[in-house]
Formats: C-alpha cells, sequence, structure tokens
C-alpha cells in the first residue's frame, strides 16, 4: 500500500464486501417471501436491510475517505481504534440491558405476575435472554474491544485489516441483535448458553473466523519480538471458542427457509458436548479472555511489571489444559457414565490449583503498590475482581465434587456460584478494563469522577453480596429440603414447600441484581460524562514491555 | 539452554503457539467425548424405547421454544429421595431418541422425567392455563395462549425426516402417515386411531386439551408430558444386566 498516491481506488476487501452484501440482501429478501414461519421472515427481512446498509455505509466511506489510513504515522504506529470504540459503547449499552433483564426475572421468581402470561415475556424465553445479554453481549463486547486495543499496544503495530475490525465488531453485535430477538420470538435450540438457531450459529462463525484472522494478523506483523503474554490467553479464548462452537452446534435444519432445526448429537452424548461446551464457555469465554483482561490492565493501572513470568507460562498451559476435562462435573448422577463423571471431577478439583496460580500472579503483581488501593477506586475494582476470581475458583471445585454436587446441583447455589464468578470476577474486571479504557481511547487525562467509581464499587459489592449469600442460604436450604426424612422415614417436604421456602431469599437476590444494575448506571454516566467534558491529553503510544 | 528459554518458541512464533493451544485443548475433549460413541455400555438395553409420535415431538418443540428446560429437570439420579419423589433413576437409553437432551440444571419446579400419567389431562391443561388455579404457591409463568394456537400440520412431515437425518429410526410408513398420525392422536374418535397405535405402540390416542377442532399446542405438550418416562416398563427391567 502506498499511502501517498492520490490516484484513489477501491480496495478488494471493500469490493469483495459490497458484492456480497449486495447479494445476500437480495437473497435474504428472497426468504422473506419463501420463510416458513414468521420468526425467521422477520430474521430475513433484518438481515436484508442489515446488508443494504453495510452496502451503503462501505460506499459511504470510500468516498468520504482520502486514502487508506497509513500503518504510522510520525515513526509511531498509528492505532486502528474506531471499531474499539464502537464495541467498548456497545458492551456498556448490553451491559445495562442484560443487567436489567436479569433483575426482572429474578423477581419473576418472586412475583410470578410479572410474567404476563404472554409468550414474549415469560421467564423461559427471557432467561437465554439475559444470560446471553451479559455473556455474549456485554462480556463479548469487552474482550473484543480490550483484546483489539491490547493487541495493538503490545505488537505496536496498526490492527491488522481495514474492513475487517469493522466487519468483526458490527457482525458480532449483529449477532447478539439476531440471538436476543429469536429468543423473545421462540426461537432456540435449549443448548444452554448456545441457544441461538443455525443461520446465526453459521453467523457467528464467519465473524469469529474473522476475529481470529484480524488478531492473528496483527500479532504476525508484531514489532516486538515476544507475544505478549495477555495475548496468548485472548488466543486461547478466540481459538477454543471456535472449536467448541463447532462442536456443540451441528443441526440439521427442518427447512433452509425456516428457524427450528435439530442437533446432530442426541441425549447422553449431546449432554457431554453441551456441558464442554458449556463449561468451557466458562474457562474460555469467562476465564481465559478475562486473564487476559487481568495481565494487561492490572500492571498497566498499578505500574508494576507481572509478578512471575514464569507462573504466567505455569498457568496458561495448565488452565487450558486442565479446563477442557471439567465439563462433566454438570452431569453428576446422571445417565452418564461414571468414568466420565470421575474425570470430570478430578480434573475439575485439580483445576483450582492454576486457577489460584492465576490468582495469586494477578494479585502479586501489587507487591510495592498496595498503597494504591487506598487512592485508586478502579484499581481496587480490578484487585477485587481478581479476590473473586479465587473465591470462585474455590467453590467450583469443591462443588464439582460427588457428594456436594448430589446436594447443591439443580439448586440455587449453582445460581449463587455462577454469579459469584459473573457479577465479581467477570463484571468488575469488565468495569475496571472500561473505566481505564473510555478514557485511553477518547484521550482524556482521566475518569469524570473517581468519586463516581467508588459509588459503584460499593453499590455493586453491596449488590454482590446481597445475591450470593441469599443464593447459597436457599440453594442449600432447598437441597436439604428435599432429602429431608421424617423420624418415620416418609420425606419431610412436599416440592411446592421447598419453593415457598425461596420466597425471602428471592427477593433479596433481585435486591442484589438492582443494586448492581444501578452501580452499572453510575458507571454508565460516569464514562458518558468524560467522554464529554473530560480534560484531553495527547497519548504517547508506548506499549507495555515482556518482563524478563 | 534452560526449560524456561525453551518455552519462548510459543512466545515468538504464533502459529507455533496456536497448534500448541489446540493441541493442548484437544485431549480432555477427545478422551472423554469419543468413548461415548463407541463404548457399548453407553446406553443400556431396554424393551420400549420408540421415537415420538408426530403429536409428542411437536408437543416437544413447544416445551424447548419456551424454555421449560430452565426450570425443570429431566433427569431423576438415582439418591434415595430422588427415586421415591419422582420414581426410578433416568437411564441414558430414555433419551437416546432426544435431539436435543432436556435433562436441564436446575429444578426451580419439580423433575418431570416421570410426570406421564401421575395427572389427568385436564389437571394438565387447567395448570398451564394458570399454575396458580391448582397450585397456589407456584412461580411458574401460565400458558393459556397455547390452546390457542393449532400445530402446524404441513411441516410435520419435515421435522420427521430431518430427525431421521440425525439418526431417529423413524420408518417411511410413519413418515408418509405423519399429518394422519398427528390428527389421530388427538381425537380418540378419529378412524386412523388404530393405524397410529400400530405404527407407535403403546402411545395413546386421547383429545389431550378437551376441546374438539385440529390439535393445538396444548394438544401436542400435554400428549409429550403424559409420555414422558412411560416407555420402559421397570418391572421387566433388568438392572444387574446394565451395570457400568
Amino acid at each position: 500500500m502506498n499511502p501517498s498516491s492520490t490516484a484513489k481506488s477501491m480496495t478488494l476487501g471493500e469490493a469483495g464486501l459490497v458484492t456480497v452484501f449486495s447479494l445476500t440482501a437480495f437473497l435474504c429478501l428472497l426468504a422473506v417471501a419463501m420463510a416458513q414461519d414468521t420468526a425467521f421472515a422477520f430474521h430475513a427481512a433484518l438481515s436484508s436491510a442489515a446488508s443494504l446498509w453495510a452496502v451503503i455505509a462501505i460506499g459511504n466511506r470510500y468516498f468520504a475517505r482520502p486514502s487508506l489510513p497509513p500503518q504510522e504515522i510520525n515513526g509511531r504506529p498509528n492505532y486502528n481504534m474506531g471499531p474499539i470504540k464502537f464495541s467498548a459503547v456497545m458492551s456498556v449499552i448490553w451491559g445495562i440491558a442484560g443487567f436489567a433483564v436479569g433483575l426482572l426475572i429474578a423477581s419473576q421468581l418472586a412475583w410470578p405476575s410479572l410474567n404476563f402470561d404472554l409468550p414474549w415475556t415469560s421467564f423461559g424465553r427471557l432467561r437465554p435472554l439475559h444470560t446471553s445479554a451479559v455473556i455474549f453481549a456485554f462480556g463479548g463486547n469487552v474482550l473484543i474491544a480490550s483484546s483489539l486495543y491490547v493487541v495493538q499496544k503490545t505488537c505496536r503495530v496498526r490492527l491488522a485489516g481495514d474492513l475487517a475490525p469493522w466487519f468483526v465488531v458490527i457482525g458480532y453485535n449483529y449477532f447478539i441483535l439476531v440471538a436476543g430477538t429469536g429468543y423473545l420470538l421462540g426461537v432456540t435450540q435449549s443448548k444452554e448458553y448456545a441457544e441461538p438457531e443455525w443461520y446465526a450459529d453459521l453467523w457467528l462463525t464467519i465473524v469469529w473466523v474473522v476475529y481470529l484472522l484480524v488478531f492473528l494478523g496483527t500479532i504476525i506483523k508484531r514489532k516486538e519480538p515476544h507475544i505478549f503474554v495477555a495475548n496468548w490467553f485472548y488466543l486461547a479464548f478466540i481459538v477454543t471458542i471456535a472449536v467448541l462452537h463447532l462442536g456443540n452446534n451441528p443441526a440439521v435444519p427442518v427447512s433452509v427457509f425456516g428457524s427450528k432445526s435439530y442437533v446432530a448429537w442426541a441425549g447422553v452424548q449431546d449432554a457431554m458436548f453441551q456441558w464442554w461446551y458449556g463449561h468451557n464457555a466458562v474457562g474460555f469465554f469467562l476465564t481465559a479472555g478475562f486473564l487476559a483482561i487481568m495481565y494487561y490492565f492490572i500492571p498497566k493501572r498499578a505500574e508494576r511489571p507481572i509478578y512471575s513470568y514464569r507462573l504466567s507460562i505455569i498457568h496458561f498451559w495448565s488452565l487450558i489444559f486442565l479446563y477442557i476435562w471439567a465439563g462433566p462435573h454438570h452431569l453428576h448422577y446422571t445417565a452418564l457414565p461414571d468414568w466420565a463423571q470421575t474425570l470430570g471431577m478430578t480434573f475439575s478439583i485439580m483445576l483450582w490449583m492454576p486457577s489460584w496460580g492465576g490468582m495469586i500472579n494477578g494479585l502479586m503483581t501489587l507487591s510495592g503498590a498496595w498503597d494504591k488501593l487506598r487512592t485508586d477506586p478502579v484499581l481496587r475494582m480490578l484487585v477485587v475482581s481478581v479476590a473473586f476470581y479465587g473465591m470462585s475458583t474455590f467453590e467450583g471445585p469443591m462443588m464439582s465434587i460427588k457428594v456436594v454436587n448430589s446436594l447443591s446441583h439443580y439448586t440455587d447455589w449453582t445460581i449463587g456460584h455462577v454469579h459469584s464468578g459473573a457479577l465479581g470476577w467477570v463484571g468488575f474486571v469488565s468495569f475496571g478494563a472500561l473505566y481505564c479504557l473510555i478514557p485511553w481511547l477518547w484521550d482524556r487525562k482521566g475518569l469524570y469522577s473517581l468519586k463516581l467509581v467508588n459509588w459503584h464499587f460499593w453499590t455493586a459489592t453491596i449488590g454482590i453480596v446481597l445475591y450470593i449469600s441469599a443464593m447459597w442460604v436457599s440453594g442449600i436450604l432447598q437441597g436439604l429440603m428435599w432429602r429431608a426424612y421424617t423420624s418415620l422415614g416418609f420425606l419431610e417436604y412436599s416440592f411446592i414447600e421447598t419453593v415457598e421456602a425461596m420466597h425471602p431469599f428471592y427477593i433479596i437476590r433481585a435486591a442484589g441484581g438492582g443494586l448492581f444494575l444501578i452501580g452499572s448506571l453510575i458507571m454508565a454516566y460516569n464514562l458518558w460524562m468524560t467522554v464529554r467534558v473530560g480534560e484531553a491529553e495527547v497519548q504517547s503510544p508506548v506499549a507495555l514491555q515482556p518482563a524478563e | 539452554m534452560s526449560f524456561w528459554s525453551r518455552h519462548q518458541i510459543f512466545e515468538k512464533n504464533s502459529i507455533v503457539l496456536i497448534a500448541g493451544i489446540l493441541v493442548v485443548i484437544a485431549i480432555g475433549g477427545l478422551v472423554e467425548i469419543t468413548p461415548l460413541f463407541y463404548l457399548k455400555s453407553t446406553i443400556e438395553k431396554v424393551d420400549g424405547i420408540r421415537p415420538y409420535t408426530p403429536l409428542e415431538l411437536a408437543g416437544r418443540n413447544v416445551y424447548v421454544r419456551e424454555g421449560c428446560y430452565l426450570c425443570h429437570s429431566q433427569m431423576v439420579r438415582p439418591l434415595r429421595d430422588e427415586v421415591e419423589r419422582y420414581g426410578h433413576y433416568s437411564l441414558a437409553a430414555e433419551s437416546m431418541y432426544d435431539h436435543p437432551f432436556q435433562w436441564g440444571s436446575k429444578r426451580t419446579g419439580p423433575d418431570l422425567a416421570r410426570v406421564g400419567g401421575k395427572y389427568s389431562d385436564e389437571w394438565h391443561v387447567t395448570h398451564l392455563n394458570n399454575p396458580r388455579a391448582i397450585v397456589p404457591q407456584s412461580v411458574m409463568p401460565g400458558y393459556a395462549f397455547l390452546s390457542q394456537t393449532e400445530v402446524n400440520e404441513a411441516s410435520v412431515a419435515g421435522h420427521l425426516r430431518t430427525n431421521r437425518a440425525v439418526g431417529v429410526p423413524y420408518t417411511d410408513d410413519q413418515v408418509a402417515n405423519a399429518i394422519a398420525d398427528l390428527k389421530a392422536q388427538a381425537d380418540p374418535d378419529n378412524a386412523g386411531v388404530d393405524a397410529f397405535t400400530k405404527r407407535y405402540p403403546k402411545a395413546v390416542a386421547r383429545n389431550f386439551d378437551g376441546k374438539a377442532g385440529a390439535p393445538t399446542e396444548m394438544d401436542a405438550l400435554v400428549a409429550y408430558l403424559q409420555m414422558l418416562g412411560t416407555l420402559v416398563d421397570f418391572k421387566l427391567y433388568n438392572e444387574k444386566a446394565n451395570l457400568r
């Protein structure tokens, strides 16, 4: 590419994408006409409109741009921050939406009239909307934004690809839109955390491959000899999620013009595939990806090198090797053969070690800088997230022990465990990353208000404590009630008595969720004001040096 | 060259790093998943398991669509209290034709693996319309709208064919008569009932929702709930033969 050339021509990517999207706009219109069900027709119409928008947007961009942006300006990398800004903003929006739906479904369990007895607002359809919105929409956008930022900074080059990064961030958010509206319309293949139907899955596959190529392409053209630790974790996250997605989702649609499909696997094999996927969505999406955030943002914010480079090497390989085995602990005492359950339990317990190794590496990075916890609420958020990570990764192995699992499985204890990880670890590390990223992306000196970060921290922390303690009590209570016998040898409680006993805890849980939501609204306001009125700063593009 | 400097091959070469990641994550999955496809002991040998009738399958799809699995498990564990509360523990064979499986992971409501035959059709219809009319403390949403939607007859054969494509042994006869069987099962006076029960042994034809007219989603869902866990006769089941 020659930035000084005056003759402007369409790049291969621009021409190709315009052709492809013109074609899909037409094909999707055809699919609307042929659609077998209304949900499919709606999604086809939506996709046709989106394709048409893409054609226009690419065209507009072509006519507006002078030439392609240079790779370097004055000898410094010309970082590509546009797509990252988009993804960061989307993560805040989806986060608030996802927490709000979570509050609604928590309230539905306390007050069932909130289901309104309508198909679109019942718990069964909103629950996947909540989980996907927080995991994939909020968490996914944080991961994409932070990974594309970190990979540029630590490789000291501009992001690979011209339109490709935009394709990734917009394409991914379009996948979320299709998946989410699908749930409300009853389009689901009922595999937990992999509910989207076949056409959404296919689209995600394309987007994900481009994501991998952009990320990998940037690493390949790096100016640094070493690949930074955080990038190993991002890479493991991207590659493994691709493998899991392909393994769990093969399905045959009833009609190529209809939304319903039947998954290739059946019964016990399907269960094993599902929880191999499901647990590693936790392991690689919610853990490896966010550990990458820990490995970049905590050293950066604390202005200390990572505690131990060797520990990161052990942490990385042992974590990704052991995690993959842990899936069967979701299937203890089920019709899954015992040998598989035993393997799952054994490896889940071993997984405690690399998890805590990672936690130690994150926490000890603060040695010599612990005083900053008093003055910097953003760093405090990041550090507390690692503490929550340590707590959940102790609780997880414990719950995977079969005798403990016989009590905890099917109860709210699982829900509490998931949320101590999701709210405490993933939520806080994401908030911390966003509080760092937004001022960096918009070249601001700092956040609009550290006081508001403090408010966010305490509101959310109290919310989490209410949430998880309510679920511990209700889960253990319900598990004990189910197995309680009278002195005459009869089951002591009917099922509905255990449901009734949950009521006060469901109210406390909803209150905790409400506080967490309020905290995120405080964050959104703070970030918005940072962009709008924050003091500008010219950032110098200095990459983090590998610690060695 | 120390162990730590040997690691530099991964740190300096992205393709080697990716290859390393792929190898390391492949091992656990391969060891745990592939044997389930060839170890014969994975799925017990039992009599009575048959593919779903067209109406039951339609009901199962409603169950999937409404996300029932998010609050109801279909997997009785071999624990004393569960076996006493719900019935014989679940076998792998009982879900061998389930695409996808519906074992579930949470019991906000009770397990449904053996709910078939425990309550009358009328109980189910009343309960689905308004759960609190029967169980005042229930937190389940109401599903009255199911009575208003008819099962889509046109696509029924397609559903059976697709299931066959993923391994469910539907016969040509069953696929060809899918629409007739759908109608016959929801209408005991239908002339096709005998042919239907020949194709699906021990399946029952009843007017599940108690209303005249074409089969509704309520018919389908109740038909599905009423057959859950009823296929295997546990008086004849030989537990010792299936130890694994």
